[in-house]
């Protein structure tokens, strides 16, 4: 039986329905979770997809964090449970405290919506696994203005250690990029950070778009072991509940 | 009861990354001013807060700030009291009258 995802919807998100297509096309069975809902229905790993949710008011994020669903999401991550948010997504999982850092404004103070590349630092992750390699320049979209990853010096030398920093901006041969190089971090990132994951590795953000980039009809298909490596990680988690059942009897 | 009008001022932390505020400070020569360093680009909140008194007003205000006005990881905030918008409900008429003028001044 396909495992069940849920995609949260929020007033001004808009890319629910490309990630919905793309975990379904990757195996899962999607479902939707409208942000006035407080129950996540069973599902066995959430996605908060991109868009502008609340239109951005105030800071881009902020608004969401405070929606009845990210309650039972905040629970859910705390109970292990896998929590992937793209774009508009990452930007509400680091407002609630999530995952670490914010989300500053684009160095170039421009909306940006183009190709970049970014590569995993790592693969024994819920959310790389089914990558073919760490640090393979992985082609797919950004459209943000506010993606520039930001966390002090403390914090980034704490996330690099712990392993935490999932996604660095690369350019296309797959080499690192430096905060200043325009071209391969347009954003302007600290150390070139496109995702991180929390402290216990079931959250993680990252600010490229891998669901417009999950087959070859979208120009890229680099994004669909990203979605991939979710939708197993979420099977596995799913199977799990069941086997305690089945102990305890 | 009382009414009390509160601003909050949040602007981004010394040391953090503020692009508003250096293209701001870039376009300062095309008006052929000079001198002008260290421009900062935030956000002001103007709201009104019903409470018992205004220390339970300010407390408010202050959680306010702390949770959704501000993200403390990148902002600082500051809470300031707008003089003459506050009042006091449901006692005589003159200090709402008076209120109000202090308000057109």
């Amino acid at each position: 039986m396909a495992v069940r995802i849920g995609v949260v919807v929020f007033p001004g998100s808009n890319c629910d329905r490309d990630t919905v297509h793309a975990l379904d096309r990757a195996g899962a069975e999607p479902i939707v979770l409208w942000h006035e809902e407080a129950s996540l229905r069973g599902v066995a790993a959430v996605v908060l997809p991109g868009g502008f949710a609340y239109g951005d008011y105030l800071r881009a994020g902020v608004i969401a964090r405070f929606s009845p669903v990210m309650r039972a999401i905040g629970a859910f991550a705390a109970d292990g449970g896998l929590v992937l948010g793209i774009c508009n997504g990452f930007q509400v999982l680091a407002e609630a405290g999530l995952v670490p850092g914010a989300l500053l404004r684009n160095r170039s103070l421009r909306f940006l919506g183009r190709d970049v590349h970014i590569a995993a630092t790592r693969l024994d992750t819920p959310f790389t696994h089914a990558l073919a390699a760490a640090g393979a320049p992985l082609r797919m979209p950004v459209a943000h203005g506010e993606g520039c990853y930001f966390a002090d010096d403390a914090t980034l030398d704490a996330l690099e250690r712990d392993g935490e920093v999932l996604f660095r901006y690369v350019d296309e041969a797959g080499h690192r990029a430096s905060e200043d190089d325009r071209a391969a971090n347009p954003t302007g990132s600290l150390r070139a950070i496109a995702g991180v994951s929390n402290a216990a590795g079931n959250v993680a953000g990252l600010m490229p778009h891998p669901e417009r980039a999950a087959e070859a009809i979208l120009g890229s298909e680099a994004g669909a072991g990203i979605i991939r490596s979710l939708v197993e990680s979420a099977a596995r988690a799913a199977r799990q509940p069941v086997a305690v059942a089945v102990g305890a009897r | 009861m009382s009414t009390h009008r509160f601003a909050v001022n949040v602007a981004p932390k010394p040391g953090i990354l503020d692009p508003q505020g250096r293209a701001v400070e870039g376009s300062l020569g095309h008006l052929g001013i000079g001198g002008v360093s260290a421009v900062r680009v935030g956000r002001r909140v103007e709201l009104t807060v019903d409470a018992s008194d205004e220390g339970a007003a300010r407390t408010v205000v202050e959680r306010l700030a702390a949770e959704l006005l501000s993200n403390p990881l990148i902002e600082a905030y500051a809470i300031e009291s707008i003089a003459g918008a506050s009042s006091t409900t449901g006692v005589s008429s003159t200090t709402g009258v008076s209120s109000v003028g202090a308000g057109e001044g």
